[in-house]
């Protein structure tokens, strides 16, 4: 378009990246924090147990005790009863048929204590927890769950796969620049830094951007089966929707069968602790289906068995037709959830999500600073002077908001209605402040006071866990709960990041946007 | 960089990003539909695997589209690949493929 091949995908890598440079910032802040959403659960709920140890028999009974008396009536039910990392407490899932013609179908859901089934919501405290910073990473907030989902968060992870790609062709010598590092040279290093963030977690940003698409392939590309199969649609949902089945309620009450020992027959065949759940369809009818699911790590579509929930005989099995592409995304969307990732390699993750955060703030942060020599002080056109403001403001003001938001989940008093929401309006309401900051302080002076702040905020986090919960550093290290000590320890190495880089930036090394560094003379490349 | 899009102007730079949305997208769909039919090995498994392609071959094609030079080859190309892929597969499917 512009000049050479390399040229224009500079100039599409430059704007592309430009326009949404915030929402990937926040997708990847809030994505690489969802690598401990449990994690952060438990900080965030004091109250639970970080794991129970309840055996495995009395934790099913507790969960059908629990969906016999409160979804008797359901049409489906779930009862997720291993307890591990992702899943560290006895959940239920139900959903009731609709009672009238054309009404809507009423879904539950549970969190229970595993011996007495009380649900955890009323021991707990009201937060979103860390699961509610997870799914802003893929439904943002304040917006409707699909548009979110489907078309913003969509459309973006693709820009965000175009940027990568032609962000890679953009490099002339990708090799070299890998290895050059040009400190203290403003503009340059900066660009120095993207360039070596990008090139070091390339293959997590090209595994992370795609599997993001993959998750909404079917959604976005439903008419290449459709058209494929001349269009039509019944025999491509069965082919789509061959893996499930459909039970129709008998209307006969009846009594259901063992649903442990189906458990045990499984395991004898697939491994010890292989069923993690099962799900009842049309429970306590003459009809009643109870599916056990093979858990893997790699395949979101695991080997199914149905059993009549009456006699407990083996009926079918539901599985797909072999497919080396199906594989492939399996694992695909399997390394972008990480569940199946320990400690270590999770560390890993979340390590290698602060290099793509940071892969986004730095380009941000290059593009103001190419552009500063244009202007003289107080003279910067409106679009360079928005970019400046919002990149302050969101590169530095959205980590204050997230402090801001576990701040508010000791804070906000345990009476308020919807407490969990309230959280993430303190954290948007930080953040926006966070944006006025620097228009009433100077962006120059903004990158070094929002970082002491941001210093602050996460340093503080440990003292105010101790003085407002019993859950203080040395106390959750005395009870050997390191996931607790575990996120005090991370606030406070975090603050001590931003008062490192407020620091430097005081001693006037890392330049972010002063225009005297900039007035020398540049050898960088046009881009 | 803001005189480079200066100078090839903004109905140029829009008509390129329109190009990359819809046709682009349609063209996708379509190029999708063909690999579907033509690709061997069972008829599930080259759905699926022209399915997982799809967005590396729309991100192709947006790429593509903001690298030529002429707007006139962007918009031919998208208009020829489109009626291409699209007759091939309805002649593919009209023969029986994929029944």
């Amino acid at each position: 378009m512009i000049g050479s091949f390399r040229q224009s995908m500079t100039w599409l890598h430059t704007w592309a990246g430009l326009l949404f440079v915030w929402i990937m910032y926040f997708m990847f802040v809030t994505g690489t924090l969802g690598y401990f959403d449990t994690e952060i659960d438990h900080w965030m709920e004091p109250e639970l147990a970080a794991l129970e140890t309840t055996p495995r028999d009395e934790r099913i009974a507790t969960g059908l005790a629990y969906l016999q008396e409160n979804a008797g009536n359901a049409e489906r039910w779930f009862l997720s009863f291993a307890l591990d990392r992702e899943q560290p407490h006895l959940r239920v899932n139900w959903t009731i048929p609709a009672q009238e013609e054309g009404g809507d179908r009423e879904f539950g859901s549970e969190r229970l204590h595993s011996v007495t089934g009380e649900p955890l919501d009323e021991i707990a405290r009201d937060t979103g927890g860390g699961q509610l910073l997870y799914r802003m990473h893929y439904l943002l907030h304040y917006l409707d769950r699909d548009i979110a989902y489907r078309f913003i968060v969509a459309a973006i992870t693709l820009i965000m796969f175009i940027g990568m790609i032609s962000g890679i062709i953009a490099h002339k010598k990708i090799f070299k620049d890998f290895f050059t590092f040009r400190p203290k040279k403003g503009q340059r290093s900066w660009l120095d830094m993207h360039n070596l963030l990008s090139v070091t977690s390339l293959p997590f940003l090209i595994m992370i951007s795609y599997s993001g698409l993959l998750f909404v392939t079917t959604m976005w590309m439903p008419l290449i089966a459709v058209g494929s199969l001349g269009f039509d649609t019944e025999k491509a949902s069965d082919l789509i929707g061959g893996f499930d089945i459909k039970v129709e309620s008998a209307g006969e009450p009846t009594q259901m069968t063992d649903v442990i020992a189906l458990i045990e027959a499984a395991e004898a065949d697939w491994g010890e602790g292989s069923v993690h759940g099962f799900q009842v369809r049309q429970p306590n009818d003459a009809n009643a289906r109870i599916l056990l699911s093979k858990e893997e790590s790699f395949s979101r579509i695991p080997d199914t068995r149905v059993y009549d929930g009456v006699t407990g005989e083996y009926v079918q099995s539901l599985e797909l037709p072999p497919s080396n592409a199906l594989n492939v995304a399996s694992v695909m969307i399997a390394l972008h959830e990480g569940l199946f990732a320990g400690i270590s390699l999770r560390w890993l993750y979340f390590l290698t999500g602060l290099l793509g955060t940071a892969m986004v703030g730095t380009g941000a942060i290059y593009w103001v600073s190419k552009r500063r020599k244009k202007y003289t002080a107080g003279n910067e056109s409106f679009g360079f002077r928005f970019v400046e403001v919002l990149n302050v403001g969101t590169i530095i003001g959205l980590p204050i908001a997230v402090a801001a938001f576990f701040w508010a989940n000791r804070l906000l008093p345990f009476g308020l209605e919807n407490r969990g929401e309230w959280e993430a309006h303190v954290m948007f309401a930080v953040w926006g402040l966070c944006i006025l900051y620097p228009m009433v302080r100077t962006v120059a002076v903004s990158w070094r006071e929002l970082s002491w702040i941001a210093a602050f905020a996460y340093m503080a986090l440990p003292v105010l866990n101790a003085i407002t919960t019993d859950h203080g550093i040395f106390s959750s290290v005395n009870r050997g709960d390191w996931v607790m000590a575990g996120f005090d320890l991370t606030a406070l190495a975090t603050g001590v990041v931003f008062a490192v880089a407020a620091l430097v930036m005081r001693r006037g090394r890392l330049a972010v946007t002063k225009p005297a560094v900039m007035s020398t003379a540049e050898t960088a490349p046009s881009t | 960089m803001a005189s480079a899009t200066d100078k090839v102007g903004r109905w140029h730079v829009a008509s390129r990003v329109f190009a990359a949305t819809i046709p682009a997208f349609v063209l996708t769909n379509t190029t999708g539909v063909l690999l579907a039919l033509i690709w061997p090995g069972g008829q599930f498994p080259s759905i699926v695997t022209s399915m997982v392609s799809a967005f590396a071959i729309y991100t192709a094609i947006i790429l593509w589209i903001f690298a030529v030079k002429r707007l006139r080859t962007v918009w031919w190309t998208m208009l020829g690949g489109i009626l291409f892929t699209g007759g091939a597969s309805a002649l593919l499917l009209f023969m029986g493929v994929g029944q």
